[in-house]
């Protein structure tokens, strides 16, 4: 039994007269790629809003690396190790992809604030390097000094990961990816989570697509109606009537 | 976007120089090197220069830093009466007790952002501004304004002579403060807080202020604690707006409440936009030309507009006087709102803008015989 990175007990949050979660119980494993799925609505989105600090559960725990989660600051749960792509790309569009990708590598290097405005940006070669490495990794190392405003929603998302891998997460929660990405793009990604799988970052992946889940996880746990209904491996979850009933439909995986 | 080398800045700062200590020489022809109206160019300069630390990199409208101008003017003319005529004690006073306000302030105003934000700054400022009138006369002698006085007492000063027949000057270790010599201090002073301000432009601490503008979401699941970078942008504006009210004092050493009036918040946000928000020079640029065309406008009247269009028919000259004159003397403001306006709704980047599309014009044009030759060379 390997040890247990984050931990979600018993947690539950309403929105007005809505249960968004209820009695939510998750347990996501280090190193490993632990998929989440469930219909639209059913609060996974939530249950990571709930994970970074964006939202306060009504009741319930979130265990971090040990560590009680409940009530810290947005930055502080970052600085102690966790980065989220969000659903729909949150980056800074005024900027130039190179200067996305320094902010967030800054951030792990000096960490929540420092007052440094007598240095030049243009000296600080290391966070330059490493942003350039990612960007590289990423496939986005010709538009640097793009404006990251302009890009498509596809290269937007790709961007947004790359400032949290510059990051070098403890875990990384990736809420959907690849949404509206095109084919080919969704394949680089496919291949890019597979390439950072083996640097042993645990990563806890919402996804609708049942191709990009079945090629990447490890750990699959289906969401529905704010509660785990099945957790297991992907074959497990492929055989699983109940899975196949509440949320395939019958679907073919 | 890449971030500029020092060796480039320092270029840039070179000119930048260049062109301010040598004011006096080529505002000349324009009618604009005397040295008051010179001086009135280096000290607003400092103020709207710091002023775009705060709103230029974050965003932040603030609608109150006239408040710490008055504490600036205020701190620097009681330095006078207290201390020494010497400039320096009275700077260096000004600047920290604007900072030490604006900390306060600053400290309750970034618990909002937005609209919220700029109002709370505007209740701040005009609540120092009513203040000033009312409960802390003792300090600010109300609506006669802060002067300086036979009997003051100036302890340093007595140190080292007795005190002399009528009011004394302000020096800068015997350096005059009026006139030229008062421009050139005020000019000096304007080089290093320009250069302050492009140290901060281009250091990470000033990308990531311009990174909370963009999205301070992002930000703050990216890692940072955001309020104290804000507060930080806030403090440092605010010690740019108490030198500026200090070089006020120091060129004519009086402090009135009015300076500390909305009007004057506003100004600064006008000038700063009018040049171009975020970039290194556009707020320079925007106090040059409000303060240039104050000084012409609001001297103008009916009989000079007269002379102007003394070349047209009498008929037509009473008309185009009529239309114009109410844009001139008092009705300056008309004409700064007017151009504001338009400013905005063509070129909501200010002058900068502007500078940047012509600029691409010309790099288009430049650029298309290469595109022609490659053409040629494909077909
Ligand atoms: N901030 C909020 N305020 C009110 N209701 C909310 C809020 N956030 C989510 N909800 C509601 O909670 C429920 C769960 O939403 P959530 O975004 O977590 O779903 P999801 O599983 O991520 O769905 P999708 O697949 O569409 O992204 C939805 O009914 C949604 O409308
Ligand atoms: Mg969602």
């Amino acid at each position: 039994m390997s040890n247990i990175i984050l931990k979600i007990d018993n947690v539950q949050k309403s929105f007005g007269g809505l249960k968004a979660l209820s009695d939510l119980h998750l347990e996501v494993e280090e190193g490993k790629v632990h998929a989440i799925i469930g219909p639209n609505g059913a609060g996974k989105s939530t249950m990571l809003n709930v994970c970074i600090g964006r939202l306060a559960p009504d009741s319930g725990t979130v265990t971090f690396n040990g560590q009680d989660m409940i009530g810290k600051e947005p930055h502080e749960i970052n600085q102690a190790g966790i980065s989220r792509v969000f659903q729909t790309p949150e980056i800074f569009s005024d900027l130039s992809v190179l200067q996305n990708v320094m902010i967030p590598a800054l951030a792990k290097r000096e960490g929540a604030f420092k007052f440094n405005m007598f240095r030049s940006l243009s000296n600080e070669t290391e966070v330059n390097d490493d942003a350039l490495h990612v960007l590289e990794d990423i496939g986005l190392i010709d538009q640097i000094d793009v404006h990251a405003g302009s890009m498509s929603r596809g290269d937007k998302r790709r961007l947004e990961l790359a400032m949290c891998l510059v990051q070098h997460p403890k875990l990384l929660l990736l809420d959907e990816p690849t949404a509206g990405m095109a084919r080919h793009d969704t394949n680089r990604t496919i291949d890019l989570l597979k390439r950072i799988k083996e640097r042993g970052m645990t990563k806890v992946i919402i996804e609708h697509d049942m191709h990009v889940v079945f090629s990447v996880a490890d750990h699959i746990s289906v969401l529905a109606q704010g509660t785990i209904i099945a957790s297991g491996t992907p074959d497990e979850i492929r055989g699983n009537p109940k899975v196949q009933e509440a949320y395939l439909g019958g679907a073919h995986l | 976007m890449k971030a500029p080398t020092l060796k480039k800045d320092l270029f840039v700062m070179l000119i930048f120089s260049a062109v301010i200590l040598t004011m006096p020489f080529w505002l000349e022809p324009l009618g604009a090197g005397y040295p008051d109206l010179l001086q009135k160019f280096a000290i607003f300069g400092i103020f709207a220069v710091g002023y775009n630390i705060l709103f230029g990199l974050t965003g932040y409208l603030s609608f109150g830093h006239a408040a710490f101008l008055g504490v600036g003017s205020y701190t620097a003319v009681w330095s006078f009466k207290l201390f020494t005529m010497n400039v320096l004690p009275a700077i260096v006073l000004s600047v920290l007790v604007a900072g030490l306000f604006a900390a306060i302030i600053g400290f309750i105003s970034l618990r909002r952002s937005g609209i919220y934000f700029s109002i709370l700054t505007l209740a701040f400022a005009q609540m120092s501004y009513n203040l000033a009138y009312s409960v802390l006369t003792p300090i600010t002698n109300g609506e006669t304004g802060l002067q300086l006085a036979k009997s003051d007492h100036r302890i340093i000063d007595r140190l080292f002579s007795e005190a002399g027949e009528g009011l004394p000057s302000t020096t800068f270790f015997g350096l005059e403060m009026s006139g030229y010599s008062g421009f050139y201090f005020c000019a000096v002073l304007l080089i290093i807080a320009f250069f302050i301000s492009q140290r901060i432009f281009h250091s990470p601490f000033g990308i990531k202020l311009q990174a909370i503008k963009s999205n301070q979401t992002r930000m703050k699941y990216t890692g940072y604690n955001t309020r104290p970078y804000l507060l930080s942008a806030f403090v440092i504006s605010g010690m740019y707006a108490g030198l500026a009210g200090a070089l006020m004092a120091t060129t004519d050493p009086l402090a009135g409440a009015e300076r500390m009036q909305w009007t004057a918040s506003g100004e600064v946000v006008l000038m700063t936009i009018l040049g171009g928000v975020g970039t290194l020079i556009g707020p320079m640029l925007g106090v040059g030309i409000i303060k240039y065309f104050e000084n012409i406008f609001s001297a103008m009247n009916e009989q000079a507009l007269h002379q102007i269009f003394a070349f047209m028919p009498d008929w037509l000259a009473d008309i185009v006087v009529a239309i114009t004159s109410p844009f001139v003397g008092e009705g300056w403001h008309l004409t700064l709102g007017a151009l504001f306006m338009i400013i905005v709704i063509f070129l909501p980047g200010g002058i900068m803008e502007g500078i940047e599309r012509i600029k691409k014009l010309f790099s288009r044009k430049t650029e298309k015989p290469v595109q022609q030759a490659e053409d040629n060379a494909t077909s």
